[in-house]
């Protein structure tokens, strides 16, 4: 395995009793970049990223993180990576400042040094004027950024974000992000996040979606969107169900009603457009409703989730039969 | 170095920090910052000072006031309050360390525990860091009681207040011991308080920090032999009637000491029992703490 890897993970598997978090996965990731894991809650992310972090031991596999295994030589990999987790982990008691403080004695950063680090990264996420005030007084995002702040005293190689922006709201979620771009321009850091936003991971260098324990896609966000290909179109007409009946008539094409508009997956939506008007054009073709507005899209995140695991993200964390892994995954939550 | 010119918020070099590797001396530093903590937490937390004082002040006035009438006839003359008082020191401490104990179930519940736990240190620095502050915030309160003496008729000389912040320091010490390692298997507040209520307060009253350990029923005989509490009431007791100027009867009446089968434990290996079984309790709840995940 080369070094020039910031994380190397080879069939790694994580097993609870009878049931089986995550199903061997591989995957690397380049020194620089940043890697987000996409998936619905239970889908075996957070295990992934605890087991990266040395916080649990795999079942079977193996990964390095900074070219260190994460089992053999768990010191070397903390010294090298920072943490945030998705459960806020600062001490309310203490101000911003000793919490950084306390961070940066516990990982041994020289003492000459923490002054100016703290003022730098408390800067960069707009803490610096509040750094003596108490934690328990800070708002959800104020905390999630001087956690950020935290994870980066002491200069890791991999910063790990678990769930950075949930339960933000989406103003909060994207200086969160501006932080984190920002970041690694200037610290030269590998990003490992979690997140089940469709939006966010669009932000990453390269995603991978999971699902159930699996690594079902990886690549670039759009590149994995031009793999699903057709684009959605959706249209607005009088009648919707004529139209839908009249787009299979004439095109072939299966549409569904979805949130009060005609909509359908099409390759190259926008050169089908005109056809479709030339089509529904009332001059020529009176007994079809009208169409009163058009729109077309590429293919989100959203579509590749779905052409990869056969539902929404949304629908994939309501399914019932996934209800178990995340009974699951609280019932870990519970035993930290 | 990267220097981002054109960055508003910080256009100074990026300040790189390289973590050391672990050593002895990291291990050491782990210590004295999770001691420390522990320290800055007790002082933020004013509230927590006063109520800690509440239990011990009423036991020894209002009870030890109040029963004086009902007890003077066996008391040989000596206050009631004078009489319980080196309970009483052994009483604030242990409530004090029982709630130094908890902060490790409270940091588990807000968090804070996983940041310990994932930095580069072994897990036993920080439970020994938690028991050495948890024993120092004892001793503070335990200088507070001490501090009272005189109100109570204990005169204040230098070889009884050292000798009693030692030993209230040392059973700080095994009951912060004991506290963490049933804290670290409970991660509830209210569970964590109600099993320590049911062990503790039994514990308490049993030592003997109420009354004499001699002329008990039997079974109260044998409950105090084996309850660890009674081994550190009574070196307190020996050391505080030391220092009191009262008869023979009253002394042999009201400090008989700790007999097994007619033989009194000299105080150094009563204060031996304590220390290891504090020493015991630690290795428990290191034992127990490296074993979670």
């Amino acid at each position: 395995m080369s070094d020039s890897q910031a994380i190397t993970v080879r069939s790694l598997r994580k097993q609870f009793g009878d049931f089986e978090a995550v199903k061997g996965v591989s995957f690397e990731v380049g020194t620089g970049e940043v890697f987000g894991f996409l998936g619905p809650n239970g889908a075996g992310k957070s295990t992934t990223i605890n087991m990266l972090c040395t916080l649990l031991t795999p079942t079977s596999g193996e990964a390095r993180v900074a070219g260190h295994d994460v089992v053999r030589e768990r010191d070397d990999v903390r010294r090298n990576i920072g943490l945030v987790f998705q459960d806020p982990t600062l001490d309310g008691y203490l101000t911003a400042a000793q919490n950084l403080k306390l961070h940066a004695e516990l990982y041994g950063v020289p003492p000459a040094l923490v002054a100016p680090r703290m003022e730098q990264v408390l800067t960069m996420v707009g803490l610096w004027d509040r750094k003596d005030g108490q934690v328990l007084s800070f708002s959800g995002g104020m905390r999630r950024r001087l956690e950020i702040a935290r994870g980066l005293m002491h200069s890791p190689r991999v910063l790990f974000l678990d769930e950075p922006t949930i339960g933000l709201d989406p103003q909060t979620r994207r200086s969160i992000w501006d932080y984190i771009r920002q970041l690694q321009e200037r610290e030269e850091i590998t990003i490992f996040m979690t997140t089940h936003y469709m939006d966010e991971a669009e932000w990453c260098d390269r995603i991978a979606i999971m699902d159930q324990g699996q690594i079902v896609a990886l690549d670039t966000p759009e590149r994995l969107k031009a793999g699903v290909g057709a684009d959605r179109v959706t249209i607005q007409t009088a009648d919707n169900d004529s139209a839908i009946a009249a787009l299979h008539a004439r095109f072939g094409i299966e549409a569904q009603v979805s949130e009060g508009a005609v909509s359908f997956r099409i390759e190259a939506g926008e050169q089908f457009v005109p056809r479709l008007f030339a089509e529904f054009d009332p001059t020529r073709n009176p007994d079809l409703p009208a169409i009163s507005g058009v729109s077309v899209s590429r293919p989100t995140l959203d579509d590749v989730f779905m052409s990869f695991t056969g539902s929404t993200i949304r629908d994939a964390e309501e399914d019932p039969s996934k209800l178990r892994n995340r009974v699951m995954m609280q019932m870990m939550g519970g035993r930290r | 170095m990267t220097a981002v010119a054109d960055t508003p918020l910080d256009p100074t070099d990026v300040v790189r920090v390289q973590v050391p590797h672990r050593s002895a001396r990291s291990e050491l530093r782990a210590i004295k910052i999770v001691w420390r903590r522990e320290l800055i937490r007790f002082l933020n937390d004013r509230m927590r000072i006063v109520t800690s004082l509440v239990q011990p002040f009423l036991f020894l006035f209002v009870l030890g006031g109040g029963l004086q009438r009902l007890a003077s006839a066996g008391t040989h003359g000596v206050d009631l309050k004078t009489f319980i008082y080196p309970g009483i020191l052994c009483m604030t401490v242990m409530f004090t360390a029982m709630f130094s104990a908890a902060s490790i179930v409270w940091d588990r519940e807000f968090g804070f525990l996983r940041e310990m736990m994932v930095a580069p240190v072994r897990r036993s620095s920080i439970v020994i860091g938690k028991c050495l502050g948890g024993a120092t915030v004892a001793g503070a309160q335990g200088v507070i009681v001490l501090a009272i003496a005189g109100l109570v008729g204990v005169p204040y000389a230098p070889g009884l207040i050292l000798g009693a912040l030692g030993l209230q320091l040392l059973l700080a010490f095994a009951i912060t011991a004991f506290g963490l390692s049933v804290a670290i298997r409970i991660k509830q507040m209210q569970s964590f308080m109600g099993v320590m209520q049911m062990i503790v307060m039994p514990m308490y009253f049993i030592s003997g920090a109420l009354f004499p350990s001699s002329g008990l029923p039997t079974w109260l005989t044998v409950l105090n032999r084996i309850d660890p509490l009674a081994y550190a009431v009574d070196p307190m007791r020996r050391l505080v009637f030391g220092h009191l100027n009262i008869s023979a009867a009253a002394r042999h009446a009201l400090d008989p000491g700790i007999t097994w089968w007619g033989w009194r434990m000299p105080a150094l290996l009563e204060v031996g029992v304590v220390l290891g079984l504090g020493l015991a309790l630690l290795s428990v709840a290191i034992w127990e703490f490296s074993a979670t995940e």
